[in-house]
Protein backbone atom coordinates (compact mmCIF):
# COMPACT_ATOMS: atom_id res chain seq x y z
CA UNK A 1 0.00 0.00 0.00
CA UNK A 2 1.11 3.25 -1.18
CA UNK A 3 1.35 6.45 0.91
CA UNK A 4 -0.48 8.25 -1.37
CA UNK A 5 -4.10 9.05 -0.28
CA UNK A 6 -5.81 11.13 -2.88
CA UNK A 7 -4.34 11.69 -6.22
CA UNK A 8 -5.65 14.61 -8.09
CA UNK A 9 -4.79 13.77 -11.80
CA UNK A 10 -5.15 17.10 -14.60
CA UNK A 11 -8.40 17.91 -12.36
CA UNK A 12 -10.31 21.20 -13.63
CA UNK A 13 -13.64 23.00 -12.16
CA UNK A 14 -15.75 25.05 -14.38
CA UNK A 15 -19.06 26.62 -13.09
CA UNK A 16 -20.77 27.63 -16.24
CA UNK A 17 -18.29 29.40 -18.37
CA UNK A 18 -15.73 30.22 -15.28
CA UNK A 19 -12.73 27.85 -14.84
CA UNK A 20 -12.42 28.18 -11.08
CA UNK A 21 -9.46 25.14 -10.92
CA UNK A 22 -7.36 24.52 -14.01
CA UNK A 23 -5.31 21.43 -14.99
CA UNK A 24 -4.56 20.53 -11.15
CA UNK A 25 -1.97 17.80 -9.99
CA UNK A 26 -1.11 16.83 -6.39
CA UNK A 27 -1.11 14.14 -4.53
CA UNK A 28 -2.39 14.15 -0.76
CA UNK A 29 -0.22 11.78 1.65
CA UNK A 30 -1.88 9.29 4.32
CA UNK A 31 -1.34 11.24 7.83
CA UNK A 32 -0.33 14.23 7.07
CA UNK A 33 -1.67 17.61 7.08
CA UNK A 34 -1.59 19.43 4.00
CA UNK A 35 -1.91 22.49 4.12
CA UNK A 36 -2.87 24.75 0.95
CA UNK A 37 -1.61 28.73 0.86
CA UNK A 38 -2.82 31.43 -2.04
CA UNK A 39 -4.58 34.57 -2.88
CA UNK A 40 -8.29 34.72 -2.42
CA UNK A 41 -9.58 33.64 -5.77
CA UNK A 42 -6.52 31.02 -6.21
CA UNK A 43 -9.28 27.86 -6.22
CA UNK A 44 -8.57 26.82 -2.41
CA UNK A 45 -11.58 26.19 -1.72
CA UNK A 46 -13.01 25.01 -4.53
CA UNK A 47 -10.16 22.69 -4.47
CA UNK A 48 -11.38 21.21 -0.97
CA UNK A 49 -15.50 21.59 -2.33
CA UNK A 50 -14.47 19.25 -5.55
CA UNK A 51 -12.96 16.44 -2.94
CA UNK A 52 -16.03 15.83 -1.57
CA UNK A 53 -18.48 16.88 -4.27
CA UNK A 54 -19.88 19.25 -2.57
CA UNK A 55 -19.13 21.69 -5.81
CA UNK A 56 -22.10 18.95 -7.34
CA UNK A 57 -24.97 21.83 -6.06
CA UNK A 58 -23.96 24.63 -7.62
CA UNK A 59 -25.95 24.61 -11.20
CA UNK A 60 -23.68 24.47 -14.07
CA UNK A 61 -21.31 23.07 -12.18
CA UNK A 62 -18.55 20.61 -14.20
CA UNK A 63 -15.13 19.03 -14.35
CA UNK A 64 -12.54 17.50 -15.93
CA UNK A 65 -9.96 14.75 -15.03
CA UNK A 66 -9.89 12.64 -12.28
CA UNK A 67 -9.74 12.30 -8.20
CA UNK A 68 -9.01 9.08 -7.10
CA UNK A 69 -9.31 8.82 -3.08
CA UNK A 70 -8.05 5.46 -1.59
CA UNK A 71 -7.96 3.89 -5.45
CA UNK A 72 -11.24 5.04 -6.58
CA UNK A 73 -12.13 8.04 -8.93
CA UNK A 74 -14.71 9.57 -6.83
CA UNK A 75 -16.45 11.11 -9.64
CA UNK A 76 -17.12 7.27 -11.18
CA UNK A 77 -21.04 6.71 -11.62
CA UNK A 78 -21.29 4.22 -9.32
CA UNK A 79 -19.94 6.09 -6.05
CA UNK A 80 -22.30 7.12 -3.37
CA UNK A 81 -21.52 11.06 -2.55
CA UNK A 82 -23.46 10.89 0.37
CA UNK A 83 -20.78 8.06 1.74
CA UNK A 84 -18.22 10.43 0.39
CA UNK A 85 -18.84 13.39 2.12
CA UNK A 86 -19.17 11.30 5.54
CA UNK A 87 -15.57 10.02 4.28
CA UNK A 88 -14.09 13.67 4.13
CA UNK A 89 -15.66 15.33 7.01
CA UNK A 90 -15.60 19.34 5.89
CA UNK A 91 -15.19 22.49 8.75
CA UNK A 92 -16.32 25.22 7.27
CA UNK A 93 -15.01 29.38 7.52
CA UNK A 94 -18.15 30.37 9.24
CA UNK A 95 -18.83 27.90 12.31
CA UNK A 96 -22.36 26.68 11.58
CA UNK A 97 -23.65 24.91 14.28
CA UNK A 98 -27.34 22.97 13.53
CA UNK A 99 -30.06 24.80 15.90
CA UNK A 100 -29.87 22.12 18.14
CA UNK A 101 -28.29 21.24 21.54
CA UNK A 102 -24.24 20.72 21.83
CA UNK A 103 -25.25 16.92 22.06
CA UNK A 104 -27.18 16.90 19.43
CA UNK A 105 -24.92 18.77 16.83
CA UNK A 106 -22.39 16.02 17.73
CA UNK A 107 -25.18 13.52 17.50
CA UNK A 108 -26.72 14.44 14.20
CA UNK A 109 -23.94 12.33 12.07
CA UNK A 110 -24.01 9.19 14.40
CA UNK A 111 -27.69 9.11 14.19
CA UNK A 112 -27.80 9.90 10.69
CA UNK A 113 -25.41 6.73 10.28
CA UNK A 114 -28.25 4.37 12.08
CA UNK A 115 -26.71 4.66 15.82
CA UNK A 116 -29.91 4.28 17.92
CA UNK A 117 -28.56 2.90 21.54
CA UNK A 118 -28.48 6.34 24.20
CA UNK A 119 -25.03 4.74 25.89
CA UNK A 120 -23.59 4.13 22.25
CA UNK A 121 -24.46 7.84 21.15
CA UNK A 122 -22.87 9.36 24.15
CA UNK A 123 -19.97 7.43 23.69
CA UNK A 124 -19.75 8.95 20.66
CA UNK A 125 -20.42 12.46 21.71
CA UNK A 126 -18.00 12.50 23.94
CA UNK A 127 -15.18 10.98 22.38
CA UNK A 128 -15.47 13.27 19.87
CA UNK A 129 -15.82 16.12 21.91
CA UNK A 130 -12.37 14.68 23.41
CA UNK A 131 -10.55 14.81 20.46
CA UNK A 132 -11.86 18.29 19.41
CA UNK A 133 -10.37 19.71 21.92
CA UNK A 134 -14.26 21.06 23.76
CA UNK A 135 -15.69 17.77 26.12
CA UNK A 136 -13.48 19.60 29.43
CA UNK A 137 -15.82 23.16 28.08
CA UNK A 138 -19.21 22.11 27.30
CA UNK A 139 -19.71 18.54 29.91
CA UNK A 140 -21.89 20.26 32.11
CA UNK A 141 -24.31 21.52 29.25
CA UNK A 142 -24.55 19.21 26.63
CA UNK A 143 -28.42 20.24 26.67
CA UNK A 144 -27.74 23.55 25.54
CA UNK A 145 -28.11 25.44 22.17
CA UNK A 146 -24.53 24.82 20.29
CA UNK A 147 -25.67 28.26 18.96
CA UNK A 148 -25.28 30.07 22.42
CA UNK A 149 -21.27 28.83 22.47
CA UNK A 150 -18.34 31.01 21.29
CA UNK A 151 -17.26 31.19 18.35
CA UNK A 152 -13.90 29.59 18.85
CA UNK A 153 -16.28 26.60 20.80
CA UNK A 154 -18.48 26.60 18.03
CA UNK A 155 -15.56 25.76 15.39
CA UNK A 156 -14.24 22.82 17.69
CA UNK A 157 -18.04 22.03 18.21
CA UNK A 158 -18.26 21.42 14.04
CA UNK A 159 -14.93 19.83 14.16
CA UNK A 160 -16.15 17.21 16.72
CA UNK A 161 -19.36 16.79 14.98
CA UNK A 162 -17.69 15.91 12.14
CA UNK A 163 -15.22 13.17 13.83
CA UNK A 164 -18.64 11.60 15.24
CA UNK A 165 -19.01 10.40 11.46
CA UNK A 166 -15.90 8.60 11.68
CA UNK A 167 -14.33 10.17 8.59
CA UNK A 168 -10.75 9.16 6.98
CA UNK A 169 -9.86 12.80 5.76
CA UNK A 170 -10.97 15.97 7.62
CA UNK A 171 -11.11 19.12 4.90
CA UNK A 172 -11.06 22.35 7.01
CA UNK A 173 -11.55 25.20 4.76
CA UNK A 174 -9.94 28.75 6.95
CA UNK A 175 -11.52 27.29 10.28
CA UNK A 176 -9.87 29.87 11.84
CA UNK A 177 -10.48 33.04 10.02
CA UNK A 178 -12.72 34.04 12.29
CA UNK A 179 -11.58 33.61 15.63
CA UNK A 180 -8.71 34.86 17.94
CA UNK A 181 -5.52 34.05 18.61
CA UNK A 182 -5.97 31.44 21.89
CA UNK A 183 -9.05 29.60 19.81
CA UNK A 184 -6.87 29.71 16.98
CA UNK A 185 -4.03 28.55 19.19
CA UNK A 186 -6.34 25.67 20.32
CA UNK A 187 -7.69 24.15 16.92
CA UNK A 188 -4.15 23.66 16.21
CA UNK A 189 -3.30 21.92 19.02
CA UNK A 190 -6.65 19.82 18.16
CA UNK A 191 -5.26 19.26 14.44
CA UNK A 192 -1.56 18.29 15.51
CA UNK A 193 -3.49 15.51 17.44
CA UNK A 194 -5.59 14.16 14.90
CA UNK A 195 -2.73 13.72 12.33
CA UNK A 196 -2.28 10.03 13.67
CA UNK A 197 -5.48 8.91 12.85
CA UNK A 198 -6.99 10.82 10.22
CA UNK A 199 -5.29 12.23 6.69
CA UNK A 200 -5.80 16.41 7.06
CA UNK A 201 -6.45 19.02 4.06
CA UNK A 202 -6.06 22.69 5.53
CA UNK A 203 -6.74 25.70 3.47
CA UNK A 204 -5.81 28.62 5.39
CA UNK A 205 -5.32 32.76 4.39
CA UNK A 206 -2.92 32.84 7.66
CA UNK A 207 0.27 31.63 5.52
CA UNK A 208 1.86 31.63 9.28
CA UNK A 209 -0.74 28.70 10.19
CA UNK A 210 0.41 26.53 7.35
CA UNK A 211 3.70 26.72 8.74
CA UNK A 212 3.13 25.82 12.60
CA UNK A 213 1.13 22.99 11.37
CA UNK A 214 1.05 21.83 7.80
CA UNK A 215 3.88 18.95 7.49
CA UNK A 216 3.74 19.53 3.93
CA UNK A 217 2.32 23.14 2.44
CA UNK A 218 1.31 23.37 -1.26
CA UNK A 219 0.71 26.99 -3.29
CA UNK A 220 -2.56 27.89 -5.52
CA UNK A 221 -2.24 30.74 -7.65
CA UNK A 222 -5.29 31.17 -10.40
CA UNK A 223 -6.73 27.50 -9.94
CA UNK A 224 -3.62 26.26 -10.31
CA UNK A 225 -1.21 24.58 -8.13
CA UNK A 226 2.07 26.66 -8.64
CA UNK A 227 4.43 24.24 -6.18
CA UNK A 228 4.33 21.44 -3.21
CA UNK A 229 6.77 20.48 -0.94
CA UNK A 230 8.08 20.34 2.89
CA UNK A 231 6.95 23.18 4.97
CA UNK A 232 10.29 24.37 5.91
CA UNK A 233 11.39 24.15 2.20
CA UNK A 234 8.34 25.89 0.99
CA UNK A 235 9.12 28.86 4.19
CA UNK A 236 12.70 29.02 3.35
CA UNK A 237 13.72 27.88 0.13
CA UNK A 238 10.80 27.60 -2.30
CA UNK A 239 11.72 26.76 -6.28
CA UNK A 240 9.66 29.12 -7.99
CA UNK A 241 9.74 33.18 -7.26
CA UNK A 242 6.15 33.26 -7.04
CA UNK A 243 5.81 31.36 -4.08
CA UNK A 244 8.19 33.76 -2.77
CA UNK A 245 6.52 36.99 -3.31
CA UNK A 246 3.65 36.08 -1.96
CA UNK A 247 5.01 34.48 1.32
CA UNK A 248 7.02 38.10 1.48
CA UNK A 249 3.72 39.72 0.79
CA UNK A 250 4.57 41.55 -2.74
CA UNK A 251 1.52 40.46 -3.69
CA UNK A 252 -2.01 38.83 -3.59
CA UNK B 1 -23.57 84.39 16.12
CA UNK B 2 -24.09 80.95 14.35
CA UNK B 3 -24.46 79.47 18.20
CA UNK B 4 -27.88 80.34 19.08
CA UNK B 5 -28.77 80.11 15.14
CA UNK B 6 -27.83 76.51 15.22
CA UNK B 7 -30.01 75.99 18.28
CA UNK B 8 -33.32 77.40 16.70
CA UNK B 9 -32.50 75.17 13.89
CA UNK B 10 -32.29 72.26 16.17
CA UNK B 11 -35.08 72.95 18.08
CA UNK B 12 -37.56 73.32 15.42
CA UNK B 13 -36.02 69.72 13.86
CA UNK B 14 -37.04 68.70 17.16
CA UNK B 15 -40.20 70.29 17.13
CA UNK B 16 -41.20 68.68 13.95
CA UNK B 17 -39.34 64.93 14.77
CA UNK B 18 -42.20 65.19 18.14
CA UNK B 19 -44.98 65.87 16.10
CA UNK B 20 -44.14 63.27 13.39
CA UNK B 21 -43.93 61.12 16.40
CA UNK B 22 -46.93 61.80 17.57
CA UNK B 23 -49.16 61.28 14.46
CA UNK B 24 -47.47 58.38 14.29
CA UNK B 25 -48.81 56.64 17.29
CA UNK B 26 -51.67 58.27 16.57
CA UNK B 27 -51.83 56.20 13.31
CA UNK B 28 -50.74 53.10 14.85
CA UNK B 29 -53.38 53.57 18.05
CA UNK B 30 -56.03 53.86 15.45
CA UNK B 31 -55.13 50.12 14.25
CA UNK B 32 -55.59 49.28 17.51
CA UNK B 33 -58.54 50.95 18.80
CA UNK B 34 -60.65 49.34 15.85
CA UNK B 35 -60.19 46.34 17.42
CA UNK B 36 -60.94 48.01 20.79
CA UNK B 37 -63.84 48.85 19.46
CA UNK B 38 -65.18 45.68 17.72
CA UNK B 39 -64.09 43.82 21.02
CA UNK B 40 -66.22 46.22 22.97
CA UNK B 41 -69.24 46.28 20.75
CA UNK B 42 -69.64 42.62 20.26
CA UNK B 43 -69.37 41.98 24.31
CA UNK B 44 -71.66 44.81 24.97
CA UNK B 45 -74.15 43.64 22.42
CA UNK B 46 -73.49 39.65 22.77
CA UNK B 47 -72.91 38.76 26.69
CA UNK B 48 -76.34 40.39 28.20
CA UNK B 49 -78.36 37.27 26.75
CA UNK B 50 -75.11 34.93 28.30
CA UNK B 51 -75.93 36.48 31.61
CA UNK B 52 -79.68 36.11 31.32
CA UNK B 53 -79.86 32.32 30.35
CA UNK B 54 -76.80 31.31 31.73
CA UNK B 55 -73.36 29.91 30.08
CA UNK B 56 -73.85 26.59 30.42
CA UNK B 57 -77.43 26.59 28.72
CA UNK B 58 -75.39 28.64 25.89
CA UNK B 59 -72.12 27.01 25.33
CA UNK B 60 -73.35 23.55 26.28
CA UNK B 61 -76.72 23.57 25.69
CA UNK B 62 -77.58 21.50 22.19
CA UNK B 63 -80.74 22.97 20.87
CA UNK B 64 -80.44 25.76 18.36
CA UNK B 65 -84.40 26.88 17.89
CA UNK B 66 -84.60 30.79 18.11
CA UNK B 67 -87.62 30.67 17.83
CA UNK B 68 -88.63 29.04 20.96
CA UNK B 69 -85.84 31.05 23.09
CA UNK B 70 -83.55 27.92 23.10
CA UNK B 71 -80.01 29.93 22.10
CA UNK B 72 -77.60 26.13 22.61
CA UNK B 73 -74.11 26.72 21.15
CA UNK B 74 -72.69 23.53 21.50
CA UNK B 75 -73.02 22.07 18.34
CA UNK B 76 -72.18 24.74 16.07
CA UNK B 77 -68.89 24.87 18.45
CA UNK B 78 -68.42 21.40 17.70
CA UNK B 79 -69.36 22.06 13.85
CA UNK B 80 -66.30 25.25 13.58
CA UNK B 81 -63.86 22.59 15.66
CA UNK B 82 -64.38 19.75 13.22
CA UNK B 83 -64.49 21.33 10.32
CA UNK B 84 -61.16 23.24 11.17
CA UNK B 85 -59.78 19.94 12.67
CA UNK B 86 -60.48 18.49 9.31
CA UNK B 87 -58.92 21.39 6.79
CA UNK B 88 -55.89 21.35 8.85
CA UNK B 89 -55.68 17.80 8.67
CA UNK B 90 -55.88 17.75 4.72
CA UNK B 91 -54.26 21.04 4.19
CA UNK B 92 -51.26 21.28 6.73
CA UNK B 93 -49.55 17.72 5.07
CA UNK B 94 -50.52 18.87 1.54
CA UNK B 95 -49.17 22.37 2.37
CA UNK B 96 -46.24 21.17 4.11
CA UNK B 97 -44.86 18.78 1.27
CA UNK B 98 -45.36 21.27 -1.10
CA UNK B 99 -43.40 24.08 0.32
CA UNK B 100 -40.76 21.50 0.87
CA UNK B 101 -40.45 20.45 -2.68
CA UNK B 102 -40.34 24.19 -3.86
CA UNK B 103 -37.57 25.56 -1.96
CA UNK B 104 -35.39 21.87 -1.77
CA UNK B 105 -36.24 20.04 -4.49
CA UNK B 106 -38.15 21.76 -7.46
CA UNK B 107 -35.83 23.58 -10.32
CA UNK B 108 -36.21 26.95 -10.78
CA UNK B 109 -38.04 26.84 -13.10
CA UNK B 110 -40.92 24.32 -11.37
CA UNK B 111 -40.37 26.51 -8.68
CA UNK B 112 -41.31 29.77 -10.77
CA UNK B 113 -44.20 28.11 -12.57
CA UNK B 114 -46.15 26.68 -9.49
CA UNK B 115 -45.28 29.62 -6.99
CA UNK B 116 -47.31 32.45 -8.98
CA UNK B 117 -50.32 29.62 -9.11
CA UNK B 118 -50.88 29.08 -5.62
CA UNK B 119 -50.56 32.43 -4.77
CA UNK B 120 -53.05 32.83 -7.66
CA UNK B 121 -55.35 30.66 -5.33
CA UNK B 122 -55.30 32.85 -2.65
CA UNK B 123 -56.94 35.50 -4.75
CA UNK B 124 -59.94 33.38 -5.41
CA UNK B 125 -63.08 34.54 -3.99
CA UNK B 126 -64.11 32.06 -1.56
CA UNK B 127 -68.05 31.99 -2.94
CA UNK B 128 -66.04 29.97 -5.96
CA UNK B 129 -64.63 27.39 -3.77
CA UNK B 130 -68.09 27.04 -2.58
CA UNK B 131 -69.82 26.97 -6.05
CA UNK B 132 -67.07 24.52 -7.01
CA UNK B 133 -67.83 22.02 -3.86
CA UNK B 134 -71.46 22.86 -4.61
CA UNK B 135 -71.12 21.78 -8.17
CA UNK B 136 -68.02 18.85 -8.19
CA UNK B 137 -67.46 17.74 -4.61
CA UNK B 138 -71.11 17.45 -3.03
CA UNK B 139 -72.29 15.44 -5.41
CA UNK B 140 -69.29 13.43 -5.84
CA UNK B 141 -69.85 12.28 -2.27
CA UNK B 142 -73.35 11.59 -1.56
CA UNK B 143 -72.30 9.50 -4.76
CA UNK B 144 -69.48 7.56 -3.20
CA UNK B 145 -70.12 7.59 0.08
CA UNK B 146 -73.90 8.39 0.59
CA UNK B 147 -75.67 10.82 2.76
CA UNK B 148 -76.45 14.18 1.14
CA UNK B 149 -73.36 15.24 0.55
CA UNK B 150 -73.32 18.43 1.87
CA UNK B 151 -71.12 17.38 5.65
CA UNK B 152 -68.32 17.54 7.46
CA UNK B 153 -66.15 16.17 5.06
CA UNK B 154 -67.08 18.22 1.91
CA UNK B 155 -66.15 21.75 4.18
CA UNK B 156 -62.94 20.03 5.37
CA UNK B 157 -61.42 19.44 1.89
CA UNK B 158 -62.64 22.95 0.40
CA UNK B 159 -61.48 24.63 3.58
CA UNK B 160 -57.94 22.49 3.76
CA UNK B 161 -57.62 23.68 -0.21
CA UNK B 162 -58.47 26.87 0.55
CA UNK B 163 -55.79 27.30 3.52
CA UNK B 164 -53.04 25.98 1.09
CA UNK B 165 -51.93 29.34 -0.13
CA UNK B 166 -51.37 30.55 3.38
CA UNK B 167 -49.43 27.40 4.70
CA UNK B 168 -47.61 26.85 1.40
CA UNK B 169 -46.68 30.80 1.01
CA UNK B 170 -45.34 31.49 4.57
CA UNK B 171 -43.63 28.09 5.03
CA UNK B 172 -41.60 28.58 2.15
CA UNK B 173 -40.30 31.85 3.64
CA UNK B 174 -39.54 30.33 6.51
CA UNK B 175 -37.67 27.61 5.04
CA UNK B 176 -35.66 29.91 2.36
CA UNK B 177 -35.12 31.60 5.33
CA UNK B 178 -32.56 29.08 6.70
CA UNK B 179 -29.33 29.71 6.15
CA UNK B 180 -27.77 28.22 3.55
CA UNK B 181 -24.68 27.47 5.85
CA UNK B 182 -27.18 25.08 7.61
CA UNK B 183 -27.78 23.18 4.74
CA UNK B 184 -24.11 22.62 3.07
CA UNK B 185 -23.23 22.00 6.61
CA UNK B 186 -25.28 19.20 7.04
CA UNK B 187 -24.74 17.91 3.54
CA UNK B 188 -21.31 17.94 4.37
CA UNK B 189 -21.66 15.59 7.44
CA UNK B 190 -22.65 12.98 4.95
CA UNK B 191 -26.47 13.57 5.19
CA UNK B 192 -29.08 13.11 2.09
CA UNK B 193 -31.32 16.18 0.88
CA UNK B 194 -34.54 14.19 3.00
CA UNK B 195 -32.14 14.01 6.11
CA UNK B 196 -31.67 17.46 5.66
CA UNK B 197 -34.87 18.84 5.52
CA UNK B 198 -35.94 16.88 8.88
CA UNK B 199 -33.37 17.05 11.09
CA UNK B 200 -32.22 20.66 10.05
CA UNK B 201 -34.17 22.56 8.20
CA UNK B 202 -37.62 21.71 10.08
CA UNK B 203 -36.26 22.51 13.21
CA UNK B 204 -34.51 25.86 12.00
CA UNK B 205 -38.12 26.91 10.14
CA UNK B 206 -40.15 25.47 13.28
CA UNK B 207 -41.57 28.87 14.40
CA UNK B 208 -42.14 29.47 10.83
CA UNK B 209 -43.97 27.06 10.26
CA UNK B 210 -45.96 27.14 12.91
CA UNK B 211 -46.67 30.56 12.09
CA UNK B 212 -48.19 29.28 8.88
CA UNK B 213 -50.28 26.23 10.68
CA UNK B 214 -51.53 29.10 12.85
CA UNK B 215 -52.71 30.96 10.26
CA UNK B 216 -54.28 28.81 7.68
CA UNK B 217 -56.17 27.67 11.25
CA UNK B 218 -57.63 31.31 11.91
CA UNK B 219 -58.41 31.25 8.40
CA UNK B 220 -60.06 27.96 7.97
CA UNK B 221 -62.31 29.27 11.49
CA UNK B 222 -63.44 32.36 9.76
CA UNK B 223 -64.20 31.06 6.77
CA UNK B 224 -67.75 31.76 5.96
CA UNK B 225 -69.48 31.93 2.55
CA UNK B 226 -67.98 28.13 1.21
CA UNK B 227 -68.54 26.70 4.46
CA UNK B 228 -72.43 27.56 4.33
CA UNK B 229 -72.77 26.82 0.84
CA UNK B 230 -71.27 23.18 1.48
CA UNK B 231 -71.42 21.88 4.92
CA UNK B 232 -75.30 22.14 4.96
CA UNK B 233 -75.91 24.30 7.90
CA UNK B 234 -77.99 21.90 10.32
CA UNK B 235 -78.06 23.04 13.53
CA UNK B 236 -77.06 19.65 15.18
CA UNK B 237 -73.90 17.61 16.34
CA UNK B 238 -72.52 15.94 13.56
CA UNK B 239 -72.61 12.33 13.95
CA UNK B 240 -70.30 11.30 11.73
CA UNK B 241 -67.73 13.00 8.80
CA UNK B 242 -70.75 12.81 6.41
CA UNK B 243 -73.69 14.43 8.20
CA UNK B 244 -74.15 17.96 7.69
CA UNK B 245 -72.50 20.48 10.02
CA UNK B 246 -72.90 24.22 10.66
CA UNK B 247 -70.28 26.53 11.87
CA UNK B 248 -70.24 29.47 14.31
CA UNK B 249 -70.16 32.26 11.50
CA UNK B 250 -72.25 30.36 9.25
CA UNK B 251 -74.75 30.81 12.39
CA UNK B 252 -74.15 34.13 12.10
CA UNK B 253 -74.07 34.56 8.49
CA UNK B 254 -77.08 32.87 8.26
CA UNK B 255 -79.56 34.24 10.57
CA UNK B 256 -78.48 37.88 10.94
CA UNK B 257 -80.66 38.88 8.17
CA UNK B 258 -83.86 38.89 9.83
CA UNK B 259 -83.26 38.43 13.42
CA UNK B 260 -84.17 40.75 16.28
CA UNK B 261 -84.46 41.31 19.84
CA UNK B 262 -83.14 38.27 21.71
CA UNK B 263 -82.38 36.04 19.00
CA UNK B 264 -80.58 39.28 17.61
CA UNK B 265 -78.29 39.44 20.67
CA UNK B 266 -77.83 35.58 20.60
CA UNK B 267 -75.97 36.19 17.64
CA UNK B 268 -73.82 38.78 18.86
CA UNK B 269 -73.17 36.02 21.33
CA UNK B 270 -72.40 33.34 19.02
CA UNK B 271 -69.43 36.37 17.85
CA UNK B 272 -68.14 36.28 21.20
CA UNK B 273 -67.82 32.71 21.14
CA UNK B 274 -65.89 32.56 18.15
CA UNK B 275 -63.63 35.45 19.05
CA UNK B 276 -62.91 33.33 22.31
CA UNK B 277 -62.09 30.50 20.32
CA UNK B 278 -59.83 31.75 17.93
CA UNK B 279 -58.31 34.27 20.98
CA UNK B 280 -57.90 30.56 23.11
CA UNK B 281 -56.52 28.56 19.60
CA UNK B 282 -53.67 31.49 18.94
CA UNK B 283 -52.80 31.83 22.65
CA UNK B 284 -52.46 27.86 22.88
CA UNK B 285 -50.51 27.89 19.55
CA UNK B 286 -47.60 31.06 20.32
CA UNK B 287 -47.29 29.42 23.81
CA UNK B 288 -46.08 26.44 22.28
CA UNK B 289 -43.97 27.64 19.49
CA UNK B 290 -42.60 30.01 22.17
CA UNK B 291 -41.75 27.18 24.46
CA UNK B 292 -39.96 25.09 21.87
CA UNK B 293 -38.04 27.39 20.90
CA UNK B 294 -36.67 28.23 23.98
CA UNK B 295 -35.60 24.14 24.32
CA UNK B 296 -32.37 23.69 23.05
Amino acid sequence: MSDIAIEIRGFSQYFGQVRKINGLDLDVRRHEILGIIGPARSGKSTFLCALNRLNDLVRGSRHEGAIVVEGRDIYAPDVDVVELRRRLGMVFATPVPLPRSIYENVAFGARRAGVRRRDELDAIVRDSLEKGGLWEEVLDRLESSGQKLSGGQQQRLCLARILAVKPEFILLDEPTSGLDPISTMKIEESLRRLKKDYTIILVTNNTKQAARVADRTAFFLNGGLVEVGPTAKIFTAPDDRRTDDYLRGRFG
Amino acid sequence: MAGPKKAGAGNRLERNDRLIRLALLVVAFSAVSVLLVITVFIVGQGTPIMFRYGFKSFLAGSDWYPSEKLFGLWPMIVGSLFVTAGALAIGVPFGLSCAIVLTEFASKRVRGLIKPVIELLAGIPSVVYGFMGVVILVPFIRRTFGGPGLSVLAASIILGVMILPTVISISVDALQAVPPSYREGSIALGATRWQTVKMVLFPAARSGIIASIILGMGRAVGETMATIMIAGNAAEIPRSLLAPVRTLTSNVALEMGYATGEHREALFATGVVLFVIIMVLNTIANATSAKRRKAP
